[in-house]
């Protein structure tokens, strides 16, 4: 900027708004570092009071997380002395590894589900989107609104019937139930974030792609495609947020096989009540992926939470 | 020329599928492209939805799928709304919408104002500001427990510290008049962002070329603020209040993890009254009915705050 605009706020208030947001950032962060240090708290300290800020780190919380232990006799631990890291840390507390604890087979729920989900509404939601965005579609603004208004259903309120169904078709607790399910809580959002992606390229491109012979479905795919691959990927990284928080559908729906990590991680109790170190070390292992997306995502946040409602 | 354009016939020689695709109408294409969503919409949704209706009017009971099944008429609709529970639960869920909206609308606006300022470092705070909102609600609730556990919890030290009371002197989610105000907070940390993104996108949209005529027309800041930020970030607002308006309604994951709906029935909200009576005592006709009254309630309150939201938009 070349001179002194005069609306541009002065330094003096800049510092002050400044600092008025990074404490209200610190205070916003605290819980989640909190959540990350408690993963790698010994028991006592996660639960001391006062509450420990400062800490002697240990990975007890992770091996608990993944491992199933049983208690053992002195002698039985004396004479089977731990051969790695991870049986020491458990030996020390007079018990051993029975096997691996279901958190890795729920962790690779989420992932299936998720991934599988993500894949379906963007791969249906693109195909709509285009639709929309280049056709005339009878009753457009109404299709349109039934898309997205089968989002204000509360999740419960659909459930019921929802497993009633499942229970008929023998999908409930399987992967591809749940796939199926979330891909279409997903499809309202993909439709509209999309279309609004689709919308901003414009068609003169493919009006080209048409003149030079290509069918409408070949400057779909070699044209439109390549031009929305952004959108797409955005909007790919929210419907994979999405179904990876899922809990209500996962919950209720959900036991065994197909059970998501949400549903499972609130479940990890120790001796005597919740062992928060595991419970810790699994939420880290569940979050931080998503908070490393969020950070990439930030150009495109505001249209994502939204549908695409708002753009920058 | 010809040279080129005999390239390019041949390059899209067809194979079979694109010749059979080359020969549809751009109609049949389009239905082609939009007919797998509405058909996946129309059976995870809709279907469920006629269904739940229906239910609605008999005494069926999901764990006891051979029994028989009566039609009881309006009887479901009758004992719900003449539930004094129903009306707690509705009450419960009417504060708490209101305080969370109130609350992130205060916070949301004022972040996004001096965020606005165009401070250094801007992009690093406000990228730490929007983390909680994308996290598992149910995950993240699951751990507020800790942190609001008397004595252990971050939350009562800090508190304590801040307050000299004693930490152990309360439970945040123990407490029957705490306990609504333990799942504001919560739902006010991570959703304010969502109004702060919003609000800020609001704020960049006002032309600088406003603020500048009302310079020259010596209008003091104040007045700026009434007569030309607030009105231009109002229908920015209130798009974030309709989308936290019906995710709140909804409510269920957050917190039925923080509280599960108690101490008493302090913090039922519908959604966690609903489950109860779905997937608890299994009265899924009642059930049904309940819900279908939830759907019509959102559904209405929707499209009449949508109505007023288009009228603050083409003023």
């Amino acid at each position: 900027m070349s001179a002194h605009s005069i609306t541009e706020p002065s330094n003096g208030q800049k510092w002050l708004a400044g600092v008025l947001v990074a404490a209200y950032a610190i205070i916003t962060i605290l819980p989640l570092l909190w959540i990350i240090a408690t993963g790698f708290k010994s028991s006592p300290d996660a639960i001391a009071y006062p509450p420990k800020v400062l800490f002697q780190p240990t990975l007890e919380g992770y091996v608990n997380l993944f491992t199933t232990q049983t208690r053992q006799s002195a002698e039985f631990l004396a004479e089977n002395p731990p051969t790695t890291w991870y049986e020491e840390i458990v030996h020390d507390k007079g018990m051993v590894i029975a096997g691996p604890s279901r958190f890795g087979e729920r962790f690779m729920n989420s992932v299936i589900i998720g991934f599988g989900a993500t894949f379906l509404s963007v791969v249906l939601g693109t195909l709509a989107a285009y639709a929309f965005s280049r056709y005339r579609v009878p009753l457009k603004d109404d299709l349109l609104f039934f898309i997205l208004s089968t989002r204000m259903m509360p999740p419960i309120a659909v459930a019921i019937p929802i497993f009633l169904m499942f229970r008929n078709i023998g999908l409930s607790d399987t992967h591809a139930g749940m796939i199926l399910l979330y891909t279409a809580v997903n499809l309202s959002l993909a439709v509209w974030l999309l279309k609004g992606f689709i919308d901003e390229i414009p068609r003169e491109y493919e009006e080209a792609a048409l003149i030079d012979g290509y069918t409408r479905f070949q400057a779909f795919v070699k044209v439109v495609l390549p031009q929305a691959t952004t959108g797409i990927a955005a909007t790919a990284i929210f419907c994979l947020i999405f179904s990876w928080n899922e809990y209500a559908f996962a919950v209720l729906l959900t036991s065994g096989t197909a059970q998501t990590a949400p549903p499972f991680i609130p479940t990890i109790i120790g001796v005597g009540g919740q062992d928060w170190p595991a419970v810790a070390a699994g939420a880290t292992i569940f979050l931080v992926p998503v908070m490393v997306f969020t950070i990439l995502l930030r150009k495109h946040l505001l249209r994502g939470i939204t549908f695409g409602a708002v753009r920058k | 020329m010809s040279q080129l354009s005999m390239d390019s016939v041949a390059r899209a020689t067809p194979p079979r599928l694109s010749r059979r695709i080359r020969g549809l109408s751009d109609r049949t294409i389009a239905w082609l492209f939009i007919a797998p969503t509405i058909f996946l919409l129309l059976a995870v949704n809709i279907f469920p939805l006629i269904w739940t209706i229906r239910l609605s009017f008999t005494n069926f009971a999901a764990n006891r799928p051979n029994a028989e099944v009566q039609w009881v008429g309006l009887r479901n609709y009758q004992r719900i709304l003449t539930d004094p529970d129903t009306w707690a639960t509705m009450q419960a869920t009417a504060h708490f919408l209101i305080w969370t909206i109130l609350l992130q609308v205060l916070i949301g606006f004022t972040l996004a104002w001096l965020i606005n300022r165009k401070f250094r470092g801007n992009d690093l705070w406000t990228t730490i500001i929007v983390l909680p909102m994308m996290l598992s609600p149910a995950v993240v609730g699951n751990f507020w427990t800790l942190l609001y556990q008397p004595q252990i919890g971050l939350f009562n030290s800090i508190v304590a510290f801040l307050t000299g009371a004693d930490p152990t002197s309360f439970s945040m989610i123990g407490d029957v008049d705490l306990a609504p105000w333990a799942i504001i907070i919560v739902d006010t940390w991570m959703w304010t962002p969502f109004v702060m993104l919003i609000c800020l996108a609001g704020l960049r949209s006002i032309p600088e070329s406003i603020y500048e005529a009302a310079e020259c027309d010596r209008a003091s800041k104040w007045r700026q603020f009434w007569t030309i930020t607030v009105p231009m970030v109002l229908p920015f607002l209130m798009l974030a209040v309709l989308f936290r308006g019906i995710e709140n309604f909804k409510m269920f994951d957050l917190v039925v993890q923080l509280t599960g709906g108690g101490p008493g029935n302090t913090t039922t909200l519908t959604s966690i009254e609903l489950k109860r009576e779905a997937f608890e005592k299994w009265r899924t006709g009642y059930s049904s009915a309940y819900a279908v009254i939830l759907f019509v309630t959102v559904f209405g309150l929707a499209s009449i705050y949508v109505k007023a939201l288009n009228r603050v938009k083409d003023r």
